[in-house]
């Protein structure tokens, strides 16, 4: 296997360019549509929350103002995206908020504001565009809705939360979106909380998320104090010029890790994948936005966003080495569980879990482009299958595959749009998701000639490039099986299942076309717009991207996919009485662990969880009472038992010396005995007491 | 407006609520309403009159003690009475006389047995008087007379206004009501480390001659400057921090000093544990900041890392607690603990960061553990219960109710954008760069250990929430009617979640006050 990845290796230089450095490029400051740009994630926000007080007396119950949000971010961020395709935009807002104290390198101080460059600007049109759709969308899914309002209150928080953290220009108010997003998914997934398993699964979600957040916080406190600064162009500002000697690098192996660890929580990579599936327990518009545009994309925005700091030599580039072997992990790993998941949305599910594998491999491999890219189109198509599958669970009423069938006639919108995004999924020429993994796949392989990470690189490089093509089979099959179960052969369920209402299919055609052309933005070769976009940052982020067409790798991979087609054709075309019986893939030994999702889930819940919440907390918990309680308790009752002697031995001897003090004591516990028990008697002895003891001490230091 | 800034002005916010208490006293007992609004007139002047301060008070120069005065006392002992407020107390000074006015607020309709409104409002007024004056005094004795007056209200707040559940002391074998084990838990603990704290400031006292032409002094700025010279001695000021530390840890109450916390505050009445919370537990880290640091500098670096050590195993243990707590409203008594273990760890780093954190971190969690023990409180007046296991579905009998439950614990698990994110991220954050000469690595684990901290804290408050707030309200609430959230529980809350919010998004609301007193502190403590 190596030898036939080491000829395409040496191949590949030819092909791929790496932007040169220190290329100086004059970039536009974007005018007054940059400088306005913390509209951006300024009026979901406030929408969102005058959805909670007025949603409900509004109109259209708080649909409008969502609406409206994500509407003037879509046109914000399509204006910002086409300016950018021209010329390149590069601004930085912001506003100081207070200092915190100091480090070796003067004030740190946090501040709140906006950054408009290439990357926050595709995503600005990416959360606007695709989250406008899947809004519109959801007034047709979440009709009749008990918690309506409430609804689209946290959802305009969640797609708010996106912009907050897509729009900083600082760790800390990167965090500040992180965490925001982490909450109101929680809200979204446990919308329906009356059912414990759905709460469960919002819990799932946030705590995993949390776990990353702890090495986030980790990562960008090591970030800042070696630096002195929150702001992302300070750090890169070090990152471009500090050697080896700088601070920076001397930590930068443990913030980078740190920060990919944070990254992997958002991402969900293996082994943190876990809560994203279980967070298909939220309403389907939900999984559409949190699997396409927002959330999941924050840990791979994270990486581009720090991307000169993991592709320097002298900083995190070592790192790399585990990010492309995580992203390869979970590209592969969750790719085969989606093969045996009957649920649609689950398929879906772990389809995106591995999908994010790609684009983390990407960003290992030192592709900033590719990575991007895939974000870039996954979000069409990965939010169009699920809008789809959610069209389809709203006709027949069940999440089940083994509950459709045959679906085609009576849901042709549905169906063609599912089959556009399954196809530009797969990677089938001439469809979105082609271009960006065929550029995933090239820098792969790229990579592997030319991986600077430690011993080893070009090895992982290579495994990872050929888990990818293997990745790319696995994908078109699982998706072709989805296909045949759910829209072909005879309908199994109960009902009679119809077409979603226009607000619903409108918005998947809308997807459907940036399904079928998103990739046109980068066609190795032809154009390079969506490189040079997302290229216009501050510092050049000197990744290497396709200038022409790889046609060993293309026909590879998409050989991979038709593979994968043929196969499920094979497999999955006919039909069968029971949906079970046409479900024909059970390879023993792989299947039961498939079936188990390896086990990971069981492991986390009997090994960590119920371990922590119950013997450990529990012992805590018995060692407060029955230890430290111990000592407290058993000095209090032996105090009383000396007290009552000394008592004795004091109404027996020295009754008349302690009278004088006795009389203002008893007089003032006569006063209170009335509201208190008789024992402050004993209190007020103790304080007596005390003051003796006082007394004591005072002679003596001034013996001293 | 010379007598605000002459000493008049901070003695008024303090004294103005005793002087309410003997008010409300000579109100008779029938006159309910009369003595409800006269407690509310004094606590709310002094609380006005507090903010006045904020607002005239000159922030260029927040490491100054400003609008203070410095009297004779008892001139036996040359101890004065000095007062004064700096960046470092303005907040807290602004938090106690604003978390009174909310205590009597809330009161107003929801008094607990054996009701007695008179009694109760006094107690609530001589305790404000006292927490106000412990956060101004610049006098040893000034500041123990404070920091012991609090302790008497609190006590009878207690003890007659408690729990009248049995408790069981395990391995003794004994029950006992719970109000009065927790009360005179509560008493003699906090005795018990005061005891040892007038032994420190007594010895600092016979010290302070030496370096001080002789005379004898229990004024803080003084010993300061005296401890900024490094002159105490080893063995002497070893002891002496000691005995301040075990006053302080008591208080705090930090790891393994905190078990009177859980006990106290589950058996108090609601507005007993909210000021326990919000100010009582912020005397013992203030002390720390005000007292042990600038007056015992080099002694504090030398119990830097035990204090650091100790508060991370608070964070820790307490987390680990709070997930096995079947009572809602001692669980969040355990919360506080883990809480105060990150300002504790802040403190334990003598850095400018780590005491900033420190401060918006007891400002963050007197707000928001204060709301929480409000929220505990006025459910389980309406379930009679705390068990979680039977509440439930609460989100559903009182979703205001249960929204602001979920808000609050949102902001107590340190949500970024709320009050309690600060405290908590940068305390971790100073501790990857404690003062010079801590050990880096020690203070470094001691981070990581606590951002775990951190996974544990959403994790109790999540599944305290899952079991409240969600699922299907249990077969024996069917057929009762549930008042939500009622007007005055609002008067009370809605300013405490505005407080949360307007800290989270906008910090120099308390930065603004602290940061340059603080690093200043730390430079001619340390010499940074």
């Amino acid at each position: 296997m190596t030898t036939l990845f080491a000829t395409i290796a040496t191949k590949a230089p030819l092909i791929l360019a790496t932007a040169e450095e220190g290329e100086a490029k004059a970039f536009s400051d974007g005018g007054i549509l940059a400088s306005g740009a913390w509209l951006i994630p300024v009026v979901p926000l406030v929408l969102a929350f005058l959805i909670v007080f007025f949603g409900k007396r509004s109109p259209l119950k708080g649909w409008g103002m969502a609406v409206t949000a994500l509407g003037f971010v879509a046109v914000y961020g399509t204006v910002l995206f086409l300016m950018n395709l021209g010329e390149g935009i590069t601004y930085e807002g912001a506003v100081w908020l207070a200092d915190i104290g100091t480090t070796a390198f003067g004030t740190l101080s946090i501040e709140w504001g906006w950054m408009v460059d290439g990357l926050s600007i595709m995503m600005y049109f990416l959360v606007g565009v695709v989250g406008l759709l899947v809004f519109i969308y959801a007034k047709g899914y979440m009709e009749g809705d008990i918690r309506y309002t409430w609804f689209f209150a946290s959802f305009t928080l969640f797609a708010g939360g996106m912009l907050v953290l897509v729009s900083a220009p600082n760790l800390i108010q990167l965090i500040v979106g992180w965490e925001l997003v982490g909450v109101s998914s929680w809200l979204l997934i446990g919308h329906y909380w009356e059912d414990h398993e759905n709460s469960s699964a919002a819990i799932k979600a946030f705590l995993t998320n949390k776990v990353g957040d702890a090495a986030l916080f980790i990562g960008a406190i090591i970030v800042a104090l070696t630096v002195g600064s929150f702001r992302f162009t300070d750090i890169m500002e070090v990152v471009a010029s500090g050697g080896p000697d700088s601070p920076l690098a001397t930590y930068a192996f443990w913030a980078g890790l740190a920060l990919f660890i944070g990254a992997m929580g958002k991402s969900a990579q293996f082994p943190l994948h876990v809560w994203l599936p279980d967070a298909m327990a939220g309403p389907t518009p939900v999984s559409a936005l949190m699997h396409a545009a927002t959330m999941v994309t924050a840990g791979v925005y994270l990486i581009g966003r720090m991307f000169p700091f993991y592709l320097a030599h002298d900083f995190a580039a070592d790192v790399r080495l585990i990010i492309i072997l995580i992203g390869g992990a979970t590209l592969f790993l969750m790719g085969l569980v989606a093969l045996v998941q009957d649920d649609i949305k689950r398929v879906l599910a772990y389809s995106t879990v591995s999908q994010l594998g790609y684009m983390t491999a990407a960003m290992g491999a030192g592709a900033y482009t590719a990575g991007l890219f895939h974000l870039f189109t996954h979000a069409f198509f990965k939010g169009l299958l699920f809008l789809g599958a959610g069209s389809v669970i709203h006709a027949v009423h069940s999440n089940n595959m083994s509950d459709m069938g045959g679906l085609r006639k009576y849901m042709p919108y549905t169906f063609w749009t599912f089959v556009i995004g399954s196809l530009a999924l797969a990677g089938i020429f001439p469809l979105a998701g082609f271009w960006s993994k065929d550029e995933i796949l090239a820098s792969l392989s790229y990579a592997s000639g030319e991986f600077p990470a430690a011993e080893g690189g070009a090895g992982a490089a290579n495994l990872v490039l050929a888990l990818g093509i293997v990745g790319a089979f696995v994908t078109a099959f699982y998706m072709t099986r989805a296909v045949y179960l759910t829209f072909f052969g005879k309908y199994k369920g109960h009902g009679h299942p119809h077409e979603s209402p226009r607000v619903m299919t409108y918005p998947l055609v809308g997807l459907a076309v940036g399904a079928a052309f998103a990739g046109l933005l980068n066609v190795p070769g032809v154009t390079d717009l969506f490189t040079k976009a997302v290229g216009a940052r501050f510092v050049a982020v000197l990744d290497h991207h396709a200038e022409s067409i790889d046609y060993t790798i293309a026909v590879l991979g998409g050989g991979a996919a038709l593979l994968g087609i043929l196969l499920g054709y094979r497999l999955f075309a006919k039909d069968a009485p029971t949906q079970l019986e046409r479900d024909r893939f059970s390879i023993p030994v792989l299947y039961p662990l498939l079936r188990h999702k390896y086990y990971i889930d069981d492991f986390y819940m009997e090994g960590i969880i119920k371990p922590v919440r119950g013997p450990v907390a529990r012992g805590v918990d018995w060692f407060n009472g029955h230890v430290i309680d111990f000592v407290i308790n058993g000095a209090g009752i032996l105090a009383r038992a000396v007290g009552k002697v000394v008592y004795a031995f004091d109404q027996g001897a020295i009754d008349g010396a302690i009278n004088a003090s006795g009389a203002a004591t008893s007089l003032w516990s006569g006063v209170l005995r009335r509201i208190q028990t008789g024992r402050v008697q004993q209190y007020a002895t103790l304080i007596i007491a005390g003051t003796v003891l006082l007394v004591g001490g005072l002679v003596l230091f001034q013996q001293i | 407006m010379g007598w605000l800034e002459n000493g008049w002005g901070l003695s008024l916010v303090v004294f103005l609520p005793l002087v309410g208490a003997g008010a409300v006293l000579a109100i008779p007992k029938a006159n309910e309403q009369a003595q409800k609004m006269s407690a509310l007139v004094f606590a709310g002047a002094s609380f006005v009159l507090s903010v006045v301060l904020a607002f005239q008070f000159d922030y260029g120069r927040s490491m100054d003690f400003q609008f203070g005065t410095d009297l004779s006392w008892i001139s036996a002992i040359n101890s004065r009475y000095i007062i004064g407020l700096d960046g470092i107390s303005l907040p807290l000074l602004v938090l106690s006389t604003f978390m009174t006015v909310l205590s009597i607020v809330y009161s107003w309709e929801h008094w607990p047995e054996p009701h007695n409104p008179k009694a109760f409002l006094s107690l609530i007024l001589v305790l404000a008087t006292g927490m106000a004056g412990t956060f101004v005094a610049l006098d040893l004795i000034l500041f123990f007379v404070f920091f012991e007056v609090v302790l008497l209200p609190m006590y009878f707040m207690i003890g007659i206004w408690g729990d009248r559940n049995q408790a069981k002391l395990p391995v003794f074998r004994r029950t006992i009501e719970m109000r009065l084990y927790a009360s005179i838990k509560f008493f003699l603990f906090t005795l018990f480390g005061s005891a040892f704290m007038l032994l420190g400031f007594l010895a600092l006292y016979f010290r302070s001659g030496n370096f001080n032409n002789g005379v004898n002094t229990f004024s803080m700025e003084v010993l300061s400057e005296i401890g900024r010279m490094g002159v105490w001695g080893g063995t002497f000021g070893f002891w002496v921090f000691a005995a301040l530390f075990l006053g302080f840890a008591v208080k705090v109450p930090m790891f393994p000093f905190h078990t009177w916390l859980p006990d106290a505050h589950t058996a108090a009445p609601t507005v007993g544990s909210v000021l326990l919370a919000a100010i009582l537990l912020k005397l013992g880290t203030y002390a720390f900041v005000r007292i042990s640091i600038p007056i015992l500098p080099d002694e504090a670096h030398s119990w830097a890392p035990a204090i650091g050590i100790l508060a991370v195993i608070g964070i820790i243990y307490a987390a680990l607690a709070c997930l096995a707590q079947t009572d809602m409203k001692r669980l969040i008594a355990f919360s506080s603990v883990g809480h105060m273990g990150f300002v504790m760890l802040g403190i334990a780093t003598l850095t400018d960061i780590g005491i900033n954190a420190a401060i918006i971190g007891m400002v963050a969690h007197g707000v928001i553990t204060g709301l929480l023990f409000f929220l505990a409180g006025s459910m389980s007046h309406r379930y009679h219960t705390r068990e979680m296991a039977r509440l439930g579905g609460n989100q559903k009998l009182m979703p205001i109710m249960g929204g602001i439950l979920g808000f609050t614990a949102m902001a107590s698990l340190g949500l970024p954008g709320l009050a309690g994110f600060w405290g908590e991220f940068m305390s971790l954050l100073a501790a990857f760069n404690p003062i010079d000469g801590l050990s880096d690595n020690l203070f470094r684990t001691l981070m990581v250990i606590g951002a775990v901290g951190t996974v544990l804290a959403a994790g109790y408050l999540l599944w305290m929430l899952q079991k409240v707030n969600f699922g299907e309200p249990g077969e024996e609430w069917a057929s009762h009617t549930f008042h939500d959230v009622d007007g005055f529980e609002m008067a009370a809350w809605a300013p405490l979640i505005v407080t949360i919010i307007a800290i989270g998004i906008f910090p120099r609301i308390v930065f603004g006050a602290t940061n340059d007193a603080v690093v200043s502190l730390v430079a001619s403590a340390f010499g940074g």
